[in-house]
């Protein structure tokens, strides 16, 4: 990885210096349910660049130190939303956050994601959170057929009204960073809100009053204590907290 | 037994709870209340603290005096009513999301909805009895401001 340059030329830019690579401790919260009865937290050093991230240092200690590390990742790139866990206290994908965005004079915790089952290491069992998901009944249903061989025409100001919610990747960072899903995991929790809310105010969608039905139960979106945990959390920058708000407005409302 | 298949495109459809739903008037009453207490509290502050003589002219007979008139009457009772009930709901929230044990939430629930009831009860009848001037106590026990019993 390094390149000999013998004399920079007069005049020319100064050589560049070596890129510097920094020891970087890692707290990993580990739990093998098949020895383990508790979980328990191990740390690991590891090389890192500033511009690596915390992902790559999982693979560093996954593939050189440590095989039996277990976590989820798929694209690696912010988009499957599988690499969801709570770093350093915080939500996080592993595959967004660099080394250089947190304090490396101090260990770094990495541990699963709060509030849903523990399966192993940094592994969660989803079906939970993707039960209440499915729920909110989040797909197009239109009472209408679209025009003949045409597509459902809408207004840009339309397509505006839910295109902040169109960006969910369903990480599951938001709903398990809200205390009200850590202590009722009944609530359907700010992720399958944010996937209603892209429905109900679709202006070709004709159930939004279907799902505002299902969302204005005991554990729906009265149970919101608008903490902002979610908005915080979102790797994709959704207003969560405002998308709920506005699904309780459309529920007061009676439509959307 | 014959079993009925539903045809595939039979929209599901979400049974309707019957009732009030509570979670959603808690929810409206919260900001509700919240609102008209901001202006009931701090027009008691602004009467009580401020006006006239201020601090210095709360004594008994500036109770008794305020309670005389109706509309102070009304003022504190709703004052009292909104307040314990928002401080209550609120408490109950409070509980529902950090008791995790259910034996602990129903004790708790149980005190909360016992103090508030107790203090409405107690406090509403203490605005609408109250007499500055009980007939038949020893005149020494008694405002200056009362006549004379005989």
């Amino acid at each position: 990885m390094s390149m000999v340059i013998d004399e920079a030329p007069a005049g020319g830019p100064a050589p560049e210096a070596p890129i510097e690579a920094f020891t970087v401790t890692l707290i990993i919260r580990r739990f093998d349910p098949d020895t383990d009865t508790e979980p328990r937290w191990q740390d690991f050093d590891v090389e890192m660049f500033a511009t690596d991230r915390i992902l790559d240092a999982l693979h560093k200690i996954k593939w050189e130190q440590d095989g039996s590390l277990t976590f989820r990742r798929s694209c690696a790139h912010g988009i499957c939303g599988s690499d969801a866990m709570r770093i350093n206290g915080r939500n996080r994908l592993a595959c967004k956050t660099l080394i250089k965005d947190l304090d490396i004079s101090k260990p770094i915790y990495v541990e699963a994601i709060k509030g849903l089952p523990l399966e192993k290491d940094l592994i969660v069992d989803m079906d939970p959170f993707f039960e209440s998901f499915r729920e909110v009944q989040p797909f197009l249903q239109s009472n209408s057929a679209p025009p003949k061989d045409k597509e459902r025409i809408q207004s840009v100001a339309d397509r505006a009204r839910f295109d902040d919610t169109t960006k969910c990747i369903l990480c599951a960072a938001c709903t398990s960073s809200c205390p009200v899903f850590w202590t009722d995991g009944q609530y359907f929790g700010p992720a399958a809100i944010v996937n209603a809310h892209r429905f109900i105010f679709d202006s070709r969608d004709d159930a939004a009053q279907t799902r505002l039905d299902i969302l204005n139960d005991k554990e729906g979106v009265w149970r919101c204590r608008t903490t902002f945990n979610c908005t915080d959390a979102c790797p994709r920058g959704i207003q969560v907290t405002q998308a709920i708000a506005e699904v309780k407005q459309a529920i007061m409302r009676g439509k959307p | 037994m014959a079993t009925t298949i539903e045809s595939p495109r039979t929209p599901y459809s979400v049974p309707r709870k019957r009732g009030v739903n509570w979670e959603k008037w808690g929810w409206i009453y919260m900001r509700a209340s919240g609102v008209l207490l901001i202006i009931l509290i701090f027009g008691h502050l602004f009467v009580n603290l401020l006006l006239g003589e201020g601090i210095k002219g709360i004594d008994f007979g500036f109770v008794a005096g305020k309670w005389a008139n109706p509309f102070w009457q009304v003022w504190d009772l709703l004052m009292l009513w909104l307040a314990f009930i928002h401080g209550g709901n609120g408490m109950r929230t409070i509980v529902n999301d950090y008791a995790t044990r259910p034996l602990t939430r129903k004790i708790l629930l149980g005190a909360i909805l016992f103090s508030v009831v107790a203090e409405i009860v107690l406090g509403t009848v203490v605005i609408f009895a109250f007499d500055p001037c009980p007939a038949g106590s020893p005149a020494d026990l008694l405002p200056s401001f009362c006549p004379v019993n005989q």
